[in-house]
């Protein structure tokens, strides 16, 4: 492969090519782009991460001693708000998709790079919205809006909020949009719908929910807005209106939302399972329908969420027996990435740990689904800690580890350089331990009755002790995540350079260099093999450490 | 797809200078861009589907107090606007025909007749807003009052709180509407300053045919927006 | 079973029974898929680790065991979905003759009014072995009724009435939360359910010399006018509301409805919206003239003239003939 060459005699890569701010402000590569969007994760993480914390803080003790009501409740909200809509919705898609599927699929870019970059500016708008609206004084409405609370009761800075997570959703849709005509158009020569990575299935699929869920957040929050400023009654029944109206409208798209957020995770697990058993995929035509069965079906289940709300007991019927169909689908997959481990040959590198650990907890987090739907057990449940649990399952134990991993596999290609493997290993391990610690507890809180967004339980002391077992599994959560943000900083500048392979991995992106060169082909590749061909592949899984 | 692209991207460099360096071919840049721009008109039918939706629950609800707020909108300069706005899209529709046949001054000529037309509509209903704001029909204010009663039903006065709701989803659907009309007048000014300067032909027209696209789009949905709104339970 | 495991809520009702068990079967279901999972990972991660000159055998699938492993789940869903369904079924159908306590909910407490007329704030008192049915209604935001020692919970919306129900089946003091959050002091909304035996609730109703709440309607019915048009002479210009609760009415659109709570409140707040066959819309409205409390008392009248004897009569009060088990 023949390779540009600066000045300097280096070779040309996409993060040399050009220095300097404008360069990057902007560029239209989306490898660049990528790590624009990696900057700006990376923060709201950790902004989203310091609420949680003081929110554990708060708990515990049982009075409401550390801050006050109001500003708990604040907490809890833009935890909620920034977590969700400024890290894990855009986290995989934005960075590791970006970065990625133009290269996966053999091409040089995405379709509409320009529509690229407005959509990382939108996501910024949208993020000094929210950063405003915190230091505003916060919002308190709950990530959920519910009215008429947020359109006639609340004080705080809901419109601000409310209008942050609009234009995030905008900037959600262009990704998708970006996602969905680059992979039916951009495609290299011998690359058809069967030979693609499950990673690019799996953002075909998220692609399709965020652009036919997204705008209905988005008029739905565009409504609270209008409501608050004009005094509407669209959604409040001292004034003709409907609060359920706002539930549909809102659960509508927030439940396949949650989907946004799982299915790239379950597409880079897919690629880091089968590449460190060194076996193609078991079953992949199943785990790809799999991705689109839970995509399609997803939109189908979103009023699982208003069971206690006053819906009829003919629509909760129905929507407990749809949600259970979603749920099989799921099970597919884990079944199917068990068995790829079968008869494989393991190694236990830092993404491979990442993918156990996503197993597990999906496995765990899905399961406590199936008590959410039975409709009886939700009735009891809804609304306290074991709903907070099965969604911090899902969510931190299944997508944060498949983030975390994925960007540990793919950091080389990214990078160029090495992360510092024992490190690596032991984030994951903190990261699993206080993981468990910090949430298992709350199935068992939630079971008791201890309800959600409670600043304070000092009459129900019983709570207690769960509560300061959850809280001391933060803080080592806490250490788990700081690790890898401190050792990758570090690999930029001290880790071994990464050749092309590190990991003698499938996969176009692993047959150009690390890092890649700006239009990342020097000739448009010609697919002629089978996704995850391991068995052409060299056995053994070699890196330079 | 089995020559080199790279030899056919020196070549269409040449012949297209429309044609962007990731793409193949300006054929697949084309698809691309058309692809692009039907996946958004879905986001968009999702977008106004939210209102569509409040709609039709408190219509079903409301019936009558909708149909008396339904009878205080002017049904003429309604139908007007109608008429204009389908207009505009066969204006568009020629304007896209022309480039086709590389009738260059007929492209900006129909593409100024597309915005003419656009503004037309956009003024006819800013005089029908401030026709509501003078009739005191815009909801949210203490001074909100809808006279008369429910058709067909003398001895029943209109609820005024339902009849907020109606003008609420009014002042939302249409004003949502015509924001997409302005972003649209604003796409063919700028499309008709690259027209006269001759950027589209029968080779390149692309960014013509999309925003036609999305203009037939923004009248198909005011051809909804019509008769939910205007012609509630009205009779010769 | 265990009446007071740790980490458990106490189980007070009969509906705590039929939960538990379920949550219980869950458990052991998916402790089971946990389990089987786990131990198949960590033995393939194990077994199947990286050895010297053994190469991974490429296994494309198998559609046997996609179908098995996606139709055993889903039969097994089944069974969870309709074990939970008849639950929740049970849970939204309140018994005929259930005791009735109405409920506002405001921002931040619970204002609870039984039919004998006593009136509690955050504290409602029940008598053991008795159908008691809440009949909700929220002042502002949206609030949710939570006891979870009886398993059960209802959103309380603003603007209409959701019903909830449960029958205690232990003495005892437990937990009343509001669980959709609700603004400030949404941990504050608190309070207790206090079951008795009845003897003791007996001696609790007595005292107090209260109004019942249908007398309190019945007296508003005619304050406000009602009693003018809503009689039962030929000088009745409203529908008489005799025996109407629970039955069908034909409105003048063609549409039957049920005259349920929500249609009796609806008709005192918004007349027009649904208009009784045969009869002018003359109503005028009460909207804003009367309180949440005031319009629980009209409507536990209405309901009242629907009791045949006086027997039935004492039926929606709680210190009522013999508690049933």
């Amino acid at each position: 492969m023949a390779t540009a060459v600066l000045e300097t005699g280096e070779r040309e890569t996409y993060l040399n090519k050009e220095y300097g701010i404008k360069s990057w402000l902007l560029t239209v590569d989306h490898k660049r782009i990528a790590l624009l969007y990696l900057m700006g994760i990376t923060f709201f993480f950790f902004v989203g991460g310091f609420f949680a914390l003081l929110i554990r803080l708060e708990l515990l003790t049982p009075a409401g001693d550390l801050v006050q009501a109001d500003t708990y409740n604040k907490l809890f909200t833009m935890h909620g708000q920034v977590m969700i809509f400024f890290f894990l919705i855009p986290a995989v898609p934005a960075v590791l998709g970006n970065f990625l599927i133009p290269i996966m699929i053999g091409a040089k870019d995405l379709a509409f790079p320009r529509i690229n970059l407005l959509s990382w500016y939108l996501y910024i708008i949208a993020g000094a919205l929210m950063v405003y609206t915190i230091l505003n004084g916060g919002v308190d409405t709950g990530w959920t809006f519910y009215t008429p609370l947020s359109t006639e009761f609340l004080k705080t800075n809901v419109v601000t909020a409310a209008l942050a997570v609009f234009v995030s959703g905008f900037s959600s849709i262009f990704t998708g949009l970006n996602f969905i005509v680059s992979i039916h158009r951009l495609r290299a020569p011998g690359m058809t719908w069967n030979r693609l990575p499950l990673f690019v299935w799996a953002h075909y699929a998220t692609s399709i929910i965020q652009v036919l869920g997204t705008p209905v957040v988005a008029i739905a929050i565009l409504l609270v807005a209008l409501e608050r400023v004009f005094h509407l009654g669209i959604f409040n029944p001292a004034l003709g209106g409907d609060p359920l109206l706002f539930q549909h409208l809102f659960w509508f798209y927030s439940h396949p939302a949650v989907y946004i957020m799982i299915l790239p995770g379950m597409g880079i697990v897919s690629e880091v399972v089968c590449c460190f058993s060194r076996k193609r995929i078991f079953g992949y035509s199943a785990m790809a329908m799999a991705l689109l069965g839970i995509a399609v079906v997803g939109f189908l289940v979103w009023a699982h969420h208003m069971f206690v709300a006053g819906i009829s007991l003919y629509a909760a019927l129905i929507f407990s027996l749809l949600s259970y169909f979603v749920a099989v689908p799921s099970a597919i997959k884990v079944f199917n990435w068990t068995a790829t481990m079968y008869k494989g040959s393991i190694t236990y590198q830092t993404p491979m740990l990442y993918a156990f650990g996503f197993v597990g907890l999906f496995t765990i987090g899905g399961l406590t689904g199936l008590f959410l739907a039975a409709l009886g057990i939700d009735v009891h449940v809804t609304d306290t800690y074991f709903v907070v649990a099965h969604f911090h399952y899902i969510m931190v134990g299944g997508m944060v580890m498949a983030y975390l991993g994925g960007m540990h596999f793919w950091w080389p290609k990214i990078s160029g350089r090495m992360y510092p493997e024992g490190w690596g290993r032991l984030a994951a391990l903190l990261v699993f331990v206080g993981f468990n610690l910090t949430f298992f507890p709350q199935f068992i809180l939630g079971y008791m009755g201890m309800p959600r967004r409670y600043w304070d339980y000092s009459h129900s002391p019983e709570f207690q002790i769960l509560n300061v077992l959850s809280t001391a599994g933060a803080t080592v959560l806490a250490v788990g995540y700081l690790l890898p943000m401190v050792y990758f900083l570090w690999s930029m500048r001290y880790g071994k350079p990464a050749p092309d392979n590190p990991w003698n991995a499938a996969g176009l992106e692993w047959t150009i260099p690390s890092p890649p060169s700006t239009f990342n082909f020097d000739e448009q590749p010609v697919v002629t093999w089978e996704a995850y061909n391991y068995d052409e592949i060299k056995q053994e899984v070699k890196f330079a450490h | 797809m089995h020559t080199s692209p790279a030899a056919t991207d020196d070549h269409e460099a040449h012949d297209n200078p429309a044609l962007l360096h990731h793409f193949a071919t300006a054929e697949q840049q084309k698809d691309a861009a058309s692809l692009g721009m039907w996946v958004f008109l879905v986001t968009e039918v999702m977008f106004f589907g939210g209102m569509f939706c409040a709609y039709l629950v408190y219509r079903y609800w409301y019936f009558g107090d909708f149909g008396a707020a339904s009878s205080s909108l002017n049904l003429t300069l309604g139908t007007a606007n109608t008429v204009v706005l389908i207009c505009s899209s066969l204006t568009v529709a020629m304007a896209v025909r022309c480039a086709q046949v590389a009738k260059q001054k007929a492209i900006v000529v129909y593409l100024l007749l597309t915005i003419v037309l656009g503004l037309a509509f956009l003024g006819v209903k800013a005089k029908e807003y401030k026709d509501k704001f003078d009739e005191n029909h815009v909801p949210g204010q203490a001074s909100f009052h809808l006279d008369g009663s429910i058709p067909r039903h003398p001895d029943i006065a209109v609820n005024q709180r339902h009849a907020q709701i109606y003008f609420s989803l009014y002042f939302a659907m249409t004003g949502m509407h015509a924001l997409h009309m302005i972003i649209g007048v604003g796409l063919f000014v700028f499309l008709t300053y690259r027209a006269s300067k001759g950027a589209y032909g029968p080779g390149y027209y692309t960014p013509l045919e999309n925003a036609g696209l999305y203009w037939h789009f923004v009248d198909i949905v005011w051809i909804y927006l019509f008769p939910l709104l205007y012609l509630i339970d009205r009779h010769p | 079973m265990f009446q007071n495991m740790p980490f458990w809520p106490p189980r007070a009702s009969t509906m705590a029974n039929s939960v538990d068990a379920l949550y219980i079967f869950l458990i052991v279901v998916s402790a089971l898929m946990i389990v089987s999972i786990f131990t198949m990972v960590i033995f393939f991660a194990i077994r199947y680790r990286q050895q010297p000159g053994q190469r991974a055998e490429q296994i494309e699938g198998s559609h046997a065991l996609e179908i098995t492993w996606s139709v055993i789940p889903f039969c097994v869903f089944m069974v969870f979905f309709a074990w939970g369904a008849l639950i929740y079924f049970k849970e939204r159908t309140p018994p005929q003759n259930s005791a009735e306590v109405y409920t506002v909910a405001k921002q931040w407490m619970w204002k609870f009014e039984h039919m004998e007329g006593q009136r509690e704030i955050n504290e409602l008192h029940v008598p053991v072995g008795r159908d008691v049915k809440m009949i909700m209604t929220s002042q502002d935001v949206i609030h949710s009724f939570f006891v979870p020692a009886f398993r059960i919970k209802q959103d309380v919306l603003p603007g209409r009435y959701t019903v909830a129900w449960f029958h205690a089946t232990r003495p005892g003091t437990y937990h009343l939360f509001c669980a959709e959050y609700c603004g400030t002091m949404h941990s504050g909304m608190i309070g207790s359910v206090v079951v008795m035996e009845p003897k003791d609730y007996e001696a609790w109703m007595g005292g107090g010399g209260n109004q019942p709440l249908a007398v309190t309607g019945e007296k508003l019915f005619s304050e406000l006018g009602c009693a003018t048009c809503h009689r039962s002479d030929t000088q009745a210009r409203g529908p008489n509301l005799v025996g109407i609760y629970g039955k069908p009415v034909l409105l003048e659109d063609g549409r039957t409805v049920t005259a349920d709570e929500n249609y009796i409140r609806e008709s005192i707040l918004d007349p027009a919206a649904k208009i009784v066959n045969g009869f002018k819309p003359i109503m005028p409205t009460f909207q804003g003239q009367i309180s949440d409390e005031q319009l629980n008392a009209l409507v536990a009248y209405v309901k009242s003239l629907s009791q045949q004897s006086s027997e039935q009569t004492g039926g929606k009060n709680m210190a009522a003939a013999t508690p049933q088990p």
